[in-house]
C-alpha cells in the first residue's frame, strides 16, 4: 500500500501493540485526539485507555513514568508533542533512561521509545522547529533515530520498539505528509545503526538525514546538470553512528559534504568531519564542508528561509568542494 | 507538639494503647534489631570514610525509625524507589550490606540489585525517582497485580517539579503509590521553611486529590502503621497516599558537609532527646522485651553482619575496563569496542 510517513508510523504502532501486550503509548493529546499530527489515531479505539494514555501536561513525568513502566516490564512509547518541549524531560532522559542499565549493572533496562516531531521548514511557532539531535547523540546509552521515508519510518519505529535500549525517535515534521511510498503491509524492521546509500554517485559524498535527504537529493539533481553526480548517504540512525558506511564512501569518493538543519557549531556534522579526519584524512582530496542551519535561534515563519538549508545552498556547497 | 502528627509512642516510650499495632513480640524485637543494625552500619561507614576506605557518604542517623518502620510494612511484590539516604530501608528489605558499602566505596557493582528484590537503584538527582514510582504503579495497575510502589524522598524534593508532576499523575490515574517524605528539616543547609510556605508537607496531597498524613518520623510504630495502611489502600485500588515523616537529620548531609555552619547545637541537642531507637528501647523494656542481654545479642549480630559485609566489599576487585563499557547498551557498539580496545592497549603497554 502507498502510505505517507504519518500512516506508516501509525501502522507500525498498531502492529506492535497488536503483537506485544507490553507495548503501551502515552503522551499529551495522543488518545482521544489521536495526537496533534494524528500519529496515534485509532489506537485508543483499538487498544483502550489502559494502553493508550492521555497524560497531564508534564513532559518530565511522561518520560519518568515510562522509565518506571519499563522497569516493571512494559515497553512504553512516549510522545513528546514537539521537540521544543523535550527539554523539560532532559533530566529523566539523561540522568535515568540513558544510565539505568549501567547503574544497575544490567538488572534494570529502559526499552522505551520517545517519539517527537522535529525540525523546521513548516513555518511553525517558536519552539516548534527545533532540531537539537546532537544534544542526545552525546549521551552514552541513548539511541537516536531519524527516518526520511515512509518505508524506513515504519521499519525503524518497529525496530526501536523492539530494541532493548532507550530510543529517541525523531520524526521530521516536514516529511510527515511530504509524499507516499509503497510500504509493505506486514511488520518489518529496518535495523538500527545502519546508514544507507540512497543515491549512488562518485567524486563526492553527501551525508544527511531526516528532512535534509530530499534537500540533498534535489541538490544532486541541480548539479547533475553540470555532470556532477554526488553520492548521498542517509544516516537513519544518528547514535550509534554507522561510521563504516560513511568512511567507505568517503575513501572511494575523496570528498565530503555534511548537511544538517541543526546549527553548525557542535552539530553532528562536527563529529562526522572529525572521525573522517581521524580515519580517512589521506583519502581526502578537498577539505570537508558543512552546510547547516545557522548558529541562530530558528526564525519564525518570515525569516525561516534564511536559516534552513535549501537545495541551492547545498548545490553551491557541492560545487565549492569540487572547486577547492 | 507538632500539628496533626500521628504518634503511637511518646518521646519517653509510652504507648497510646488504642493505637498499638498487633505485632507479635518477635516482630517488635526485629524492628529494634533492624534499627540498631542500621545505626551500627551507618556509624561504621562514617568511620570508614574518615579512614579513607569509603567515599563521600550520606548518613542515615536519626532516620532509623522512619526507614525501618515503613519498609517493614512492605510485601515482596511491592516496589521500592529509594533516595540516597535509605540505609535502614535497604537493611530491612534484606539488601546485601556488602553491596551498599561497595556502591559508596565507588563501585557500580554495588547497585546490582539482587533479582529477587524489587528495589530500584539509588536516584541522586533530588526527587527524580518519583515519576519512576508512578510509572511502575501504572504498570502494576495495568497488569492487575496486587502490589504497590513506595517512593522515599526528603523535604527538599518537594520543591522539585518532578514531585508535583508525579503526585499529580498519581492522583489523576489513581495509582497504587505511597509517597514517603522524610521531612528532616534540612536539604543540606536549606531549612524546610525555605522549601515551602505550606504549614505541612502532608497537606500538599490535597492539591493532587488524595490523602496526606503527617507521622512522627521518630516513632517506628507510627511509621509502620501508617505505611501498612497506605500500602493496603494502594493495593486494593484506593489510590495514592502521601506520608510526611516528621524527623531530623542528626548527621551532616554527607561526609562533605559541616552542618554546624547553618544550624545551632541547641537544636541538634533538642532533637537528640527524641532519638528513635532510645524511644523504642524504653517501650520494649516496659513490655519486658528488652534487657541488657538482648542488647548484647543485637549488637553482636550487627557487628558480625557489618564486618562480613565490609570484608566482602573490600575484597571485591575493582571493575575491569570492560565492566565499565558493556552496560552502556545491550550490545557493544563498534565505537565502544574501539575505545575499549584502546584502553586495554594503554593499560597493557603504557605510552609508546
Amino acid at each position: 500500500m502507498r502510505l505517507n510517513m504519518v500512516q506508516a508510523l501509525n501502522q507500525a504502532m498498531h502492529q506492535e501493540m497488536e503483537r506485544d501486550l507490553r507495548v503501551v503509548a502515552l503522551g499529551e493529546d495522543i488518545a482521544v485526539d489521536g495526537g496533534v499530527f494524528r500519529l496515534t489515531e485509532g489506537l485508543l479505539e483499538k487498544f483502550g485507555p489502559e494502553r493508550v494514555i492521555d497524560t497531564p501536561l508534564a513532559e518530565s513525568t511522561i518520560v519518568g513514568a515510562s522509565i518506571g513502566m519499563a522497569v516493571a516490564g512494559l515497553r512504553p512509547i512516549a510522545e513528546i508533542q514537539f521537540m521544543g518541549f523535550i527539554y523539560l524531560a532532559m533530566n529523566q532522559i539523561i540522568a535515568h533512561a540513558a544510565r539505568l542499565r549501567n547503574r544497575s549493572r544490567g538488572r534494570f533496562t529502559v526499552p522505551i521509545v520517545i517519539r517527537t516531531p522535529y525540525g523546521a521548514g513548516v513555518k511553525a511557532l517558536e519552539h516548534h522547529s527545533e532540531s537539537t539531535e546532537a544534544l542526545f547523540c552525546q549521551i552514552p546509552g541513548l539511541k537516536v533515530v531519524v527516518p526520511s521515508t515512509p518505508y524506513d519510518a515504519k521499519g525503524l519505529l518497529i525496530a526501536s520498539i523492539r530494541d532493548e535500549d532507550p530510543v529517541i525517535f525523531l520524526e521530521p515534521t516536514k516529511l510527515y505528509r511530504a509524499g507516499r511510498q509503497e510500504v509493505p503491509e506486514e511488520p518489518y524492521e529496518v535495523a538500527l545503526g545502519q546508514a544507507k546509500v540512497v543515491r549512488e554517485g562518485e567524486g563526492l559524498t553527501v551525508v544527511a538525514w531526516g528532512a535534509m535527504i530530499p534537500v540533498a537529493q534535489q541538490a544532486a539533481e541541480i548539479v547533475g546538470k553540470d555532470g556532477i553526480f554526488p553520492e548521498v548517504i542517509d544516516l537513519r540512525t544518528l547514535a550509534p553512528l554507522d561510521r563504516e558506511t560513511v568512511l567507505e564512501s568517503v575513501r572511494r569518493n575523496g570528498r565530503l559534504l555534511v548537511v544538517h538543519e541543526a546549527p553548525k557549531t557542535c552539530g553532528l556534522g562536527a563529529e562526522i568531519a572529525a572521525f573522517v579526519a581521524e580515519r580517512a584524512m589521506f583519502q581526502l582530496e578537498a577539505p570537508v564542508l558543512r552546510i547547516t542551519g545557522q548558529d541562530i535561534t530558528v526564525p519564525l515563519a518570515k525569516g525561516e528561509d534564511y536559516y534552513y538549508p535549501s537545495p541551492e545552498r547545498v548545490a553551491r556547497g557541492i560545487k565549492k568542494i569540487l572547486e577547492s | 507538639m507538632i500539628k496533626d502528627m500521628f504518634q503511637v509512642l511518646t518521646e519517653n516510650g509510652r504507648a497510646a494503647p488504642e493505637r498499638e499495632p498487633k505485632l507479635p513480640a518477635s516482630d517488635l524485637q526485629k524492628l529494634y534489631s533492624l534499627m540498631a543494625t542500621t545505626r551500627a552500619a551507618d556509624l561504621k561507614a562514617l568511620k570508614l570514610q574518615r579512614q579513607g576506605r569509603m567515599g563521600t557518604f550520606a548518613p542515615s542517623l536519626g532516620h532509623e525509625a522512619c526507614q525501618v518502620g515503613s519498609a517493614f510494612a512492605l510485601q515482596p511484590k511491592d516496589w521500592v524507589f529509594p533516595y540516597f539516604r535509605d540505609l535502614g530501608t535497604y537493611i530491612t528489605l534484606g539488601f546485601p550490606l556488602k553491596n551498599y558499602y561497595l556502591y559508596w566505596m565507588g563501585n557500580e557493582e554495588g547497585m546490582r540489585i539482587p533479582a529477587d528484590l524489587n528495589i530500584f537503584t539509588i536516584s541522586v538527582p533530588v526527587g527524580s525517582q518519583l515519576p519512576h514510582s508512578v510509572g511502575c504503579a501504572m504498570a502494576m495497575k495495568y497488569k492487575k497485580e496486587q502490589a504497590a510502589a513506595l517512593a522515599y524522598f526528603g523535604d527538599g524534593a518537594t520543591s522539585e517539579g518532578d514531585f508535583s508532576e508525579a503526585l499529580n499523575f498519581a492522583g489523576v490515574f489513581k495509582t497504587p503509590n505511597v509517597f514517603i517524605c522524610f521531612n528532616n528539616q534540612y536539604a543540606i543547609s536549606t531549612p524546610v521553611k525555605r522549601q515551602t510556605a505550606a504549614e505541612t508537607i502532608a497537606q500538599k496531597a490535597n492539591a493532587y486529590g488524595f490523602d496526606g498524613i503527617r507521622a512522627d518520623g521518630n516513632d517506628v510504630l507510627a511509621m509502620y502503621i501508617l505505611t501498612r495502611e497506605a500500602l493496603e489502600k494502594a493495593r486494593s485500588g484506593g489510590g495514592p497516599t502521601l506520608i510526611e515523616a516528621f524527623t531530623y537529620r542528626m548527621g551532616n548531609h554527607t561526609t562533605s558537609d559541616d552542618a554546624s555552619r547553618y544550624r545551632k547545637e541547641t537544636e541538634v541537642n533538642d532533637w537528640s532527646r527524641r532519638d528513635p531507637i532510645e524511644r523504642f528501647r524504653l517501650y520494649l523494656k516496659d513490655k519486658g522485651l528488652w534487657d541488657e542481654s538482648f542488647e548484647d545479642r543485637v549488637q553482636k549480630e550487627a557487628e558480625v553482619l557489618i564486618s562480613k559485609a565490609l570484608e566482602e566489599a573490600e575484597s571485591t576487585p575493582p571493575p575491569r575496563p570492560e565492566d565499565l563499557f558493556i552496560h552502556t547498551y545491550k550490545d557493544m557498539t563498534p565505537e565502544l569496542n574501539d575505545q575499549l580496545a584502546e584502553l586495554r592497549d594503554l593499560l597493557k603497554g603504557g605510552p609508546r
